[in-house]
């Protein structure tokens, strides 16, 4: 059995716990340990990790890995200072890495 | 351009024509796995874009009920109310093979079937704007997991085509190609092979009916 995990500042994700994911509670002033926290959590029985948008723009390397791992799914999710647009941008890097170019958006 | 180090023999030209004839099948299959590939992952990319945007506005909504409600309640009272979930999430992964790409299949499980359990506080100290927030939460939840899914299918399958399209255009445009020009090498060479040991037998031939008959001798006779 695997569990979800829920990972960016508290203000964002404080609410996930109610539902029975698992929060953790990182800084973007401390990325080092935000990326120790991610790979353990991928190595560990977490298939889904939600991040919020601007934890994830720190840990681009690390989220770039496990995009062609078959687990853990790490999903960007709009934290709570607004969208940053970094969520759809990935599904529209799927798009361009598989057909060569962006027909799906559009060049929005 | 023919590889200068093909051995140009009946052996090897055997050898290069059933490679030829599959390479020319694994480039058929391989172009028919990318085109239907390609069919399967723009249609799951489209949904993916649809549930990314619904989720997102979900989640920017709920957002903004939480900041309602931590409005009215001090941070200390909302980390107490968060502090134990009574909640749990249990998630089991199947796979589906889809052109032998194995894309995840979630299906979860919470640990209690009632759907209020996802209240963790008493309704006493909280503010109602809270109770909204966490159910609103809480719907959106199947949507996410379902973005989860088919956002890993979809990173999942990119990779795939890629791989396979590069499989493809080497195929096509390098491996066949070289080979064609290899065949033609060896065949070229074996023909030529062939026409000069004809040529040297005629002459052989041309020598010894001289040397039996005389020609030549007789020839010059005749005319003298």
């Amino acid at each position: 059995m695997y569990r979800i995990a829920v990972v960016g500042d508290w203000d964002s994700i404080y609410g996930f716990s109610a539902l029975g994911l698992d929060t953790f509670r990182v800084t973007p002033d401390k990325a080092d340990e935000a990326g120790k926290i991610l790979r353990n959590l991928a190595e560990g029985d977490y298939a889904v990790i939600y991040i919020t948008e601007q934890m994830a723009a720190l840990l681009s390397h690390e989220i770039e890995y496990y995009r062609t791992q078959p687990k853990p799914a790490i999903i960007l999710i709009p934290g709570i200072s607004g969208n940053t647009g970094e969520g759809l941008a990935a599904v529209k890097k799927s798009v361009e890495q598989a057909v060569g170019s962006d027909i799906i958006f559009g060049g929005e | 351009m023919a590889n200068t180090t093909v051995n140009p023999t009946r052996m090897e030209l055997t050898r290069l024509k059933n490679k030829l004839i599959t390479a020319r099948r694994g480039h058929k299959l391989l172009k028919d796995k990318r085109d239907e590939l390609m069919r399967q992952f723009l249609e799951l990319v489209r949904e993916n874009k649809e549930l990314r945007e619904r989720v997102e506005a979900g989640i920017s909504q709920s957002n903004k009920n939480f900041a309602l409600a931590r409005s009215a309640m001090s941070e200390e009272a909302v980390r107490v109310a968060f502090m134990s979930p009574k909640q749990e999430v249990q998630l089991s992964i199947d796979t589906k093979n889809v052109m032998s790409v194995d894309i995840p299949v979630f299906s979860y499980e919470t640990r209690t079937s009632d759907a209020n359990d996802i209240y963790s506080y008493g309704f006493a100290f909280t503010s109602s704007d809270l109770d909204d927030a966490v159910k609103s939460l809480s719907d959106l939840l199947p949507e996410m997991l379902k973005l989860a899914e088919s956002e890993k299918a979809c990173q999942l399958m990119a990779a795939e085509i890629e791989k396979t399209r590069r499989r493809v255009n080497a195929l096509e445009h390098v491996l066949i190609p070289q080979m064609e020009q290899n065949i033609k090498f060896i065949t070229m060479k074996l023909d030529e092979n062939e026409r000069s040991s004809q040529i040297r037998l005629m002459k052989v031939k041309d020598m010894m009916l001289e040397e039996a008959h005389h020609y030549k001798e007789k020839e010059a006779a005749a005319n003298a």
